[in-house]
């Protein structure tokens, strides 16, 4: 394999992994908190389709990303309601939410399938890009690309350090022990809840503005789902979900990249890899008492009643 | 998804039709006729084809035909509550637009013989059910010649959907096509295994130029792999639409399908009593296929030769799928003065000379 070759391959790596990076790290802090959503796929379409209206009738690319983060969080909030303000059973709510989404997103959407936009551009990065292979995979890359390169080191730095950070953790384990030492575990909910859906909103305005630019009905096309298989695969680390998103990125390209080669595997297997290793990643998870109790937050998907 | 999606049963009258309903009875009741849609009218691909073509019936029949549609209705059980609710309602001709509306189509009829139904794309018929499809491959054969002279590496990249003989068909015509005028080039295909990704189809376009592809055709349903060839600078072919606003300079063309005359002509023949039970596979001759308007990147003489070839189709002095074919392994596959018929195009499975991979079975 060329050195070409090579970079092409973790250059479109990187940008396929993107989309479910940004999902991924949205749903890792809500879930750190304590809030399972899996609404991710219907926040993504609705941040996709709101993204490129945006855009397309402004030609701002930056407001229609900024709509898409706004749009992510409407449906974060619909789902905080419910969810955490009603006590819904998060699983049913965040099942709705996907439903919900792509209804309205294909409704809204309708006058705008088949028409284009010039999406977000490179920018290339002086001097670092001039870096053989890393330069072109990772300094060649549009402005989506490099704020989620940013926003990875500021969760890491988040999680790592901060009071907040460790504020949240200390939620999404337990709650009521949060309550005792005086923690407002309703906020920190919402505010996680909030950013997971600002993050999917960015997801999906990023498939819509930059990736393929144009809006077509169900366009995410299982990224929300990946996106949540990823915080699991991760084992709810930052640093993790950057490699797994990565990871995932290049086994969903592989099989189109190997068959252009000629090489003849099958490309339905291939396509398997990212869920596989997800179930491997639970497996071992589970399989391991102490493991599992470390690394998801206790407290994941149940609901919190303050009074008691 | 599809049967959470709104459902609505829109009803379209002509715009004689209540003028008409107040006339006096000497004018004829007009023919209602029934529209079963898989997708929303809007998505600019398959479905919107269709309704194109029941606009353009309404437009040339007027006050003599009475039309409803169903958009976005899941292949299945669903199916075929709507075509029975579609008979009973006292539609007289029923179009059911998607493969997988086969058997409901065929269930259905039998209960109600006095109403005459056309399937698209399937191959099961009955007494009051006719078959209709295109010949997407003789337009994927011209795309195949222009790309004969456009391209300078001699590396096609082909996006496919699913190795099914529809879409095999239109790679070995395009390749036939394709090495009529240039035998040195060769075809890449990558198949994708969905009709509709756009990314994926972005990425499978993007990993063939990288490989050296100067040219993508597709045969899956987005504008993605036309947005892909704009933006690195080379050619493509568009699908189903008109699909140069993705790709002002990369899109040379592409086949799109017409239906408007078929279904003006079906009408017809059930106004007059005609109607018929068969098979219609049409392509340039029936005006089921077309070609997008040509980029002017095409030199004059590539476009008066591909028009030449289109008329040859049309009238049937030319076959594509004449020996001598050579199967990829440069065997020949089809001898010299023989022509593949219909059922041989229809159950492809094998790749002709210069098409480059293995047909994953």
């Amino acid at each position: 394999m060329d050195i070409e070759l090579l970079t092409n391959i973790l250059f479109a790596m990187v940008r396929t992994g993107t989309p479910l990076l940004l999902v991924a790290l949205g749903e890792l802090v809500c879930e750190k908190s304590g809030v399972l959503n899996l609404g991710q796929e219907g926040m993504m379409l609705m941040g996709a389709v709101v993204g490129f209206i945006a855009a397309l009738t402004t030609g701002n690319l930056m407001l229609g990303v900024m709509m898409g983060i706004m749009a992510g969080m409407a449906m974060a909030c619909l789902f905080g309601v419910l969810a955490i303000q009603l006590r819904a059973n998060q699983v049913a709510t965040g099942l709705a939410l996907t439903i919900f989404g792509a209804g309205l997103s294909a409704y809204i959407g309708t006058d705008y399938v088949g028409q284009g936009l010039s999406g977000f551009q490179p920018f290339i990065v002086p001097l670092l890009s001039d870096i053989p292979v890393l330069g072109k995979v990772l300094f060649s890359q549009d402005a989506l690309v490099y704020l989620s390169f940013i926003i990875c080191i500021v969760l890491w730095l988040f999680f790592k350090f901060s009071r907040p950070g460790l504020m949240i953790k200390a939620i999404g384990e337990s709650p009521y022990s949060a309550t005792a030492v005086g923690l407002p575990v309703i906020p920190a909910r919402w505010i996680a809840l909030l950013f997971g859906g600002a993050m999917a909103g960015m997801g999906g305005a990023y498939l819509s503005l930059a990736y393929t630019p144009l809006w077509a009905e169900g366009m995410t096309a299982g990224r929300g789902w990946i996106g949540l298989a990823l915080v699991v695969f991760a084992s709810w680390k930052v640093e993790r979900v950057l490699l797994g998103a990565w990871l995932f990125g290049l086994a969903s390209i592989m099989h189109l990249v190997l068959q252009g080669m000629g090489a003849s595997i099958s490309s339905n297997l291939l396509a398997t890899l990212p869920y596989l290793a997800t179930i491997v990643v639970l497996v071992l998870l589970s399989s391991n008492q102490s493991r599992s109790r470390m690394l998801a937050p206790m407290s994941l998907g149940k609901p919190y009643h303050p009074a008691g | 998804m599809k049967s959470f999606i709104k459902k609505a049963i829109v009803s379209v009258a002509t715009a004689g039709l209540v003028a008409l309903s107040t006339l006096s009875a000497a004018v004829e009741k007009p023919l209602k006729i029934g529209f079963v849609y898989v997708g929303p009218v809007s998505d600019a691909g398959w479905t919107f084809g269709h309704d194109e073509g029941r606009l353009e019936m309404l437009e040339k029949l007027g006050n003599n035909v009475e039309t409803t549609y169903v958009e976005s209705v899941s292949e299945g059980a669903d199916a075929e509550r709507v075509i029975r609710k579609l008979a009973q309602q006292g539609h007289d001709l029923i179009f059911t637009t998607s493969f997988g509306y086969m058997n409901p189509t065929l269930k259905v009829a039998k209960q109600f013989p006095d109403v005459k139904f056309q399937h698209a794309t399937g191959y099961k018929r009955g007494k009051n059910v006719g078959t209709y499809s295109a010949r997407f491959y003789e337009g994927r054969y011209l795309t195949g010649v222009i790309a004969g002279h456009m391209t300078e590496s001699n590396v096609i990249g082909y996006v496919g959907s699913f190795p099914i003989p529809e879409v095999v068909q239109g790679i070995n015509a395009f390749t036939l096509g394709l090495r009529s005028v240039n035998p040195d080039a060769t075809v890449k295909v990558v198949w994708i295994n969905s009709w509709y990704d756009p990314a994926k189809e972005r990425e499978a376009a993007e990993s063939l130029i990288a490989q050296g592809a100067d040219i993508i055709n597709q045969h899956t349903d987005s504008p993605a792999p036309v947005q892909a060839a704009q933006d690195k600078g080379v050619y493509a072919f568009g699908y189903d639409t008109d699909m140069s606003s993705f790709g002002p300079d990369a899109h040379l063309t592409g086949s799109m399908v017409h239906w408007g005359g078929f279904y003006s002509d079906t009408a017809k023949a059930v106004l007059e009593k005609q109607w018929k039970a068969e098979d219609v596979w049409g392509g340039f001759a029936a005006g089921m296929v077309e070609m997008a308007p040509y980029n002017k990147a095409i030199p004059e003489d590539v476009v008066a030769q591909v028009e030449a070839l289109k008329q040859q189709i049309a009238d049937g002095t030319f076959a594509i799928f004449e020996g001598p074919i050579k199967a990829q392994d440069a065997s020949i596959k089809v001898s010299e003065g023989t022509k593949l018929n219909d059922g041989d195009i229809l159950s492809m499975n094998w790749y002709v000379e210069g098409v480059e991979g293995t047909l994953p079975n």
